[in-house]
């Protein structure tokens, strides 16, 4: 999960990396009183979860609190790179004399942790590391040890920063290892950390992205998400427990195992390619039981999904034999049907694996006029396919 | 001969007592694993009484290790306690643990894969967020159902699950020396690379199927490997070609940032080691029998 700056921003002074003072708003007039507070001048820096906010115009000097209202109504509502601007954050001005950059990682590739460090902060670290990659300096830390202070400074000593401000780097340094472990983060990222003219050394720009797998033990990040931006089909089936990611074809997939769903999308847009170009209109992974409840679960969600020509059910029986499956789907479509749910799209069912044989007999026993069933993947996909282009 | 586990293989389970492992400890019995006891410090000095006959419950790995010569141990327990179970099996420096367990944060795979390393590598892991290995017809240790496939000379490595299953499904006729589930979460312990080169070793393996998706460089790296020192046939499966930038795809690893990480990618890099990929499952079955058939 990736947070807005000011989410970020909370994080680091919650862990004691120094911030400046500054407040989320999402009205205009909001800004009259933040500005006052903040003394007057304030920078007005429109919260989205993409870079390049400031060359689109999504960070102003406010001069004075009428100023701070004037420019933040202009930056509300504002596109930026396809985000509608719904926050803004008004900040401290700072005296900026030097802009760095700092990060923690995950490396996957060394299955490991990784510190970035650079003395050529505040533009796109990526343009740093292809057109000058020695000025930035990746430094293994390891997950058992840690940031010690003696890591601390090796990253200080790699990235060459000035000996004058070397020890006050290397606290921030820790203090954000602090906040990269202790929320579970997957990325704690500051760009620029700036040198201001008296000397300070403060994270200006931040990014986060937490692991949502730590849930259990991080009850708090749960307020950190941006609910209002989510599909509401995600949020409805996120409300069910469901794995669900929303796309914008127009056949819905329900499988079982999130390798075989990726590999059901794959096929039926192979598969679309001779049907007019149809593509999946969502990812669902229903996970390895396949109950009814869950079955009629999923149904809901993608039947609920106005894009939605047709649907394609691949499941693989495997310890849940084919027989509970094809079971579970008959009991799913009756469950709907008697909540009043309109099932009026075709669905195309391939059943595989244990029992197999057994399952397809259910299905056709119960010979439900919108399934079909279709016993191989690349021939089912192809069914769901020119249905969703009839 | 097989990788990783055979039918000498004792195995313990972490978590035996719940309600998923006594439900997978049934099914791996019901395949021939040779199940030695199970781990719970609450139930230490009790016993489970299965089928096969009563399975000992020992208060610790190390406990259960002295008592049993355990060599594998399995492990179901919720991702809460999943770094300590590990950690703990890591420790007692058992040969095997594999990691069913879904759902396990970054910073535990992290931290116990960097104590793995640390103890020398004594212990292989598996997983997290797998589904195990099966060596058919001599022992599974995990959740792969034991009743696809019978044994045979094909090897697999694959990050999916369910891919897996279908993979063995399709090709069930000819047989499988070993299957092995490595997950798809971000850090996993046992990679690509490692099953290719033990099925390289293995006498009993005459070709390699490896299933990859979107994320991450593993199967980059598999593809330069296979390129120096994979002698045996390799076929290759990639899915997550649909799959949109900066979404995870239900495995936390799955998930394709910016430019890198995308199936195509992989696809191209297997290619170009000599691998031939399929286009879809079957058509990577069709592969892997027409170079049996030679």
């Amino acid at each position: 999960m990736d947070l807005f700056e000011y989410q970020a921003r909370d994080l680091f002074a919650k862990h004691g990396v120094p911030v400046l003072a500054g407040e989320v708003i999402d009205t205009p007039e909001a800004a009259r009183a933040v500005a006052e507070r903040l003394g007057g001048r304030a920078v007005v820096k429109a919260q989205v979860k993409v870079g390049g906010r400031g060359k689109a115009g999504g960070v102003k000097l406010a001069a004075d609190p009428a100023d701070a209202v004037a420019k933040a109504d202009a930056i509300l509502g504002m596109d930026i790179k396809g985000h509608t601007v719904h926050k803004v954050m008004l900040a401290q001005t700072a005296d900026i004399k030097e802009e760095y950059y700092v990060s923690f990682l995950l490396d996957r590739t060394n299955r490991t942790f990784l510190a970035m460090a650079s003395v050529q902060g505040g533009v796109e670290i990526e343009v740093v590391a292809e057109e000058n990659p020695d000025a930035l300096a990746k430094v293994p830390v390891d997950a058992l040890e840690g940031v010690t202070p003696e890591k601390a400074a090796e990253i200080v000593a790699a990235a060459k920063f000035p000996a004058e401000i070397a020890d006050q780097v290397a606290d921030v340094l820790q203090k954000l290892w602090t906040v990269f472990v202790k929320e579970d983060a997957l990325l704690v990222e500051v760009n620029p950390l700036v040198k201001t003219g008296d000397g300070q050394i403060i994270a200006l720009d931040g990014k986060v992205s937490l692991d949502e797998n730590a849930a259990f033990r991080q009850p708090e990040h749960e307020a950190l998400e941006d609910k209002a931006a989510a599909n509401p089909l995600e949020a409805a089936a996120k409300a069910k427990g469901l794995n669900y990611v929303k796309l914008d074809g127009q056949v819905g997939i329900i499988g079982n195992g999130a390798g075989l769903v990726m590999s059901t999308l794959d096929v039926v847009a192979y598969a679309g390619e001779a049907h007019g170009g149809v593509k999946p209109a969502n990812f669902l992974d229903i996970g390895g039981g396949a109950s009814a409840e869950v079955m009629a679960n999923g149904l809901e969600i993608i039947l609920g999904d106005p894009d939605v020509k047709s649907v394609f059910v691949n499941v693989f029986g495997g310890i849940t034999a084919c027989d509970e499956v094809a079971n579970g789907i008959v009991q799913a479509l009756a469950l709907l049907a008697s909540k009043g749910e309109d099932v009026n799209k075709p669905l195309v069912v391939r059943l595989d694996g244990n029992n197999a044989e057994l399952g397809r007999k259910i299905l056709s026993d119960a010979a439900h006029p919108l399934v079909q069933r279709v016993d191989t993947m690349d021939g089912a996909a192809d069914k769901a396919a020119e249905l969703a282009a009839k | 001969m097989a990788i990783f586990l055979t039918k000498d293989s004792k195995v313990i389970v972490q978590g035996m007592t719940g309600a998923t492992g006594m439900k997978h400890t049934t099914l791996m019995l019901a395949d021939g694993t040779n199940i030695v006891g199970g781990v719970n410090p609450r139930k230490a000095g009790t016993s489970v009484t299965f089928e096969q006959g009563e399975v000992p419950v020992f208060g610790s790995v190390k406990e259960a290790m002295e008592a049993t010569g355990a060599d594998v141990t399995v492990i179901f327990v919720p991702e809460k306690f999943t770094k300590s179970a590990v950690v703990e099996a890591i420790e007692a420096e058992i040969p095997l643990a594999v990691v069913i367990t879904e759902g396990v944060a970054v910073h535990d795979s992290a931290v116990f894969w960097a104590l793995a390393q640390a103890k020398g590598n004594k212990t292989r892991i598996i997983g997290p967020n797998c589904p195990g290995l099966i060596t058919p017809g001599q022992s599974n240790a995990g959740i792969i159902p034991g009743d696809i496939t019978k044994p045979g000379r094909i090897g697999l490595v694959s990050k999916s699950g369910t891919l897996t299953y279908q993979m063995m499904y399709e090709l069930r006729d000819i047989g499988f020396s070993s299957a092995v589930g490595i997950g798809g979460d971000p850090i996993i312990g046992t990679t690509h690379i490692d099953a290719l080169a033990a099925f390289e070793a293995d006498p009993d393996t005459d070709l390699i199927v490896m299933i990859g998706e979107i994320g991450g460089d593993a199967e980059e790296r598999a593809a330069a490997f296979i390129e120096k020192n994979v002698t045996k046939p390799v076929v290759g499966y990639v899915a997550g070609f649909t799959a949109p930038e900066g979404r995870t795809m239900g495995h936390a690893g799955a998930i394709v940032s910016g430019s890198s990480g995308t199936a195509q990618a992989k696809k191209e890099a297997l290619e170009a080691a000599g691998v031939k990929v399929g286009k879809t499952p079957s058509e990577t079955a069709r592969l892997a029998r027409s170079i049996l058939a030679g």
